[in-house]
């Protein structure tokens, strides 16, 4: 028992806790839990201590929380609505009605963008110099402006020069343009509605039933049913218009007319849509250009090279072999250049456009005072776009992904 | 080229242990029309003379292997026959067509010019049948059926009828050039381009692909070969020519070049090569 060894083993096998403790810090998958375990904790109080701080002020300055609010009478206009509204619909409304106008000028927003954006991209790199200049001088310049300065310059500076309303520029007596915006006829088929859309239903039926066949054919023998779309065409023209012809409908077009100091009537696109869907589209269509650009540049040399030695044309090479391989290269950053364009559709609050940010978190939240709700609403409203937005292109980005192994 | 014409024919000496016997109709070929003339050929990068007065014929069912130290232009001549690299003096005639800047004509020589490049440069977003119809389908016309069933002859005929469905990352470098090789041949070219075909491969590799190359050549397909394998340039060529500095230095059948080079360099190079 004296030997000093066998004394030295036992005090270390001494159960104490603060060898326990040690013995637990070192081990390796204790450790990185209960790092873990405390972010965790201090996240929750300070969520809570947000929370409860928020609460008492609100409750200090006699503000009520809740959601009440909504169901409450707005009282204001709006100068654009997808959906019926006047001064007497509710707060809730004015929620709907910015939501909506948000989405409408960012989708069409990012539809014009891709097909801008790719067209300049595929532009600067053209083998044709005087193309593949303006493409660059393009880029380069929309890009380098900020977004703010390009909406006040097409708002201020472009729309602004145009014509007052006894002056607008005419196409016939149904377009105008003027400071006012843009004026369409609206379409208005009286009677006679179902037959037509019946009979237009059916011909685009036959129309597809004609190409899965024509496709199949050429499938089968190398060769189309020659003429194949004007039989299509003819399709799509007459059936509908014998329906017109016997069923007696009649169209009216509703073609707006000056009334004063405005025109009423048809559809009118008002300038600040206008406005800042060509400084969102022009902006965005920069940075997309470059996108496509770099994708296409991401294709080796030698799959060009493959596949015009096979004797494709220019033209196939790049829409069978080189945009299909680019593709997954394009989609993350193009991904983003969308969820920035949804986002910066918000800078409508410079011009009146009414978006969500300028009709909810602007009018509706100075008039109620609800700060913490409108702010919390808008900012949910936001994340679900970017989120949808997101989930849809990884879907498509995991469908045109490279099979390897 | 007509040093070469005037050489007598030699018998080809019997092959080497371990290399397949290969018995290729050689002087059928002789009294055809050239398929490929080359004249006056000249191309510079910038300052760079890269091909200097290159004049070559090749006639149909000719197999030509085209060697030389790296940089010498042996794969900027080639390329040049089907127009991937544009040269600035000089004509190349293909099958009757001369190779001008009109489009037109850039496209029929490429139709009935094949090309097997080092890197294989199959196309990866489409299946191995699809590599091989893609063309077929959308230069020549056919309809898909017809070409799937010509791609899937090919495909057995390079040995790998039971990877059509994979991809191309899928499959080992060998089968990918064999791939390669079969998605030119669907196109029914007169003329095989390969550009070093087997330097990107591993050693146990090559051989598959020099096999069906062999076959290829023994099935009486045209062929310009530049390549480093000399075994294969011994058994299947019935030229072999050496290219340095942008000048075709020697030209001859095999059994004359590999015994009996004429010039300093050629035999300089071939002791490099032969000896390892």
């Amino acid at each position: 028992m004296s030997d000093p060894e066998h004394v030295s083993h036992k005090k270390n096998k001494r159960p104490s806790l603060w060898n326990e403790m040690l013995r637990l810090w070192r081990d390796a998958s204790f450790r990185p839990l209960l790092m873990q375990g405390i972010v965790v904790l201090v996240v929750v109080m300070l969520g809570v201590w947000v929370i409860n701080n928020t609460m008492n002020n609100l409750e200090h300055r006699g503000i009520s929380t809740g959601f009440d609010f909504l169901s409450q009478e707005a009282g204001f206009g709006i100068i654009q609505s997808l959906v019926a509204y006047d001064e007497s619909h509710s707060y809730g409304r004015t929620f709907v009605v910015g939501i909506l106008n948000t989405l409408l000028v960012s989708g069409l927003g990012i539809f014009f963008a891709t097909v801008l954006g790719f067209l300049v991209g595929i532009a600067r790199l053209s083998s044709n110099w005087l193309l593949a200049r303006i493409a660059s001088v393009f880029i380069e310049t929309f890009r380098n402006i900020p977004l703010l300065l390009q909406i006040f310059f097409w708002y201020f500076a472009v729309l602004a020069a145009l014509p007052h309303p006894r002056q607008s520029y005419a196409l016939g007596d149904t377009i105008f343009l003027n400071l006012r915006g843009l004026f369409l006829p609206r379409p208005i088929i009286e009677q006679g509605l179902l037959p037509v859309v019946v009979s237009c239903l059916v011909a685009i039926g036959l129309a597809l039933l004609l190409r899965t066949r024509n496709r199949q054919r050429r499938m089968a023998t190398g060769k189309g049913i020659s003429g194949a779309p004007w039989y299509m065409a003819a399709l799509l023209i007459v059936i509908p218009a014998l329906a017109w012809h016997f069923s007696g409908a009649s169209l009216v077009l509703d073609t707006p007319a000056l009334k004063g100091f405005n025109f009423r009537g048809g559809i009118a696109i008002i300038p600040e849509l206008g406005a800042l869907l060509l400084a969102l589209t022009i902006y965005t269509a920069a940075f997309i250009a470059e996108v496509v650009r770099a994708g296409i540049e991401s294709v080796q040399k030698g799959q060009k090279e493959a596949a015009a030695s096979l004797g494709l044309k220019p033209g196939n090479v790049l829409t069978l072999v080189v945009i299909p391989q680019a593709m997954k290269v394009i989609i993350p950053p193009l991904t983003n250049q969308y969820l920035n364009l949804a986002k910066n559709s918000s800078l409508a609050t410079a011009i009146g456009y009414p978006d969500l940010v300028n009709v909810f978190a602007g009018t509706t939240l100075n008039q109620t005072g609800q700060a913490v709700e409108v702010i919390a609403m808008t900012m949910a409203v936001y994340l679900t776009i970017s989120l949808s937005v997101s989930l849809l292109m990884n879907i498509y980005n995991r469908r045109v992904a490279l099979i390897e192994r | 080229m007509s040093d070469y014409l005037d050489e007598p024919r030699l018998q080809k000496p019997l092959p080497k242990s371990g290399q397949p016997e290969v018995t290729i109709q050689r002087e059928s070929a002789v009294e055809q029309a050239s398929l490929i003339e080359i004249s006056g050929l000249n191309k510079w990068y910038g300052q760079f003379h890269v091909l200097r007065d290159i004049n070559l014929n090749v006639r149909k069912g000719e197999k030509i292997v085209i060697c030389g130290p790296s940089g010498s232009g042996k794969s900027t001549l080639i390329r040049c026959i089907n127009c991937l690299e544009e040269h600035q003096e000089g004509s190349i005639v293909v099958d009757g067509t001369r190779l001008t800047n009109d489009l037109k004509n850039i496209e029929t020589i490429r139709r009935e010019v094949g090309m097997v490049f080092q890197q294989f440069n199959l196309f990866p977003h489409l299946t191995i049948l699809e590599n091989c119809t893609l063309a077929p389908v959308w230069v020549r016309k056919q309809s898909r059926k017809e070409a799937e069933k010509v791609a899937m002859e090919y495909l057995e005929r390079v040995r790998i009828p039971d990877q059509a469905n994979k991809y191309p990352g899928q499959l080992s470098g060998g089968q990918q050039q064999r791939v390669a090789i079969a998605r030119s041949l669907c196109m029914n070219p007169e003329v095989m381009l390969f550009d070093e075909p087997t330097s990107a491969l591993d050693p146990e590799m090559i051989k598959e692909v020099l096999d069906v190359m062999v076959e290829l050549a023994q099935e009486g397909m045209t062929m310009l070969c530049v390549t480093h394998e000399m075994g294969f340039a011994r058994t299947v060529a019935d030229r072999v020519i050496f290219m340095d500095e942008g000048q075709i230095i020697e030209q001859a059948p095999p059994e004359v070049f590999f015994s009996h080079p004429r010039s300093e360099r050629t035999r300089q190079f071939l002791g490099q090569v032969l000896n390892h």
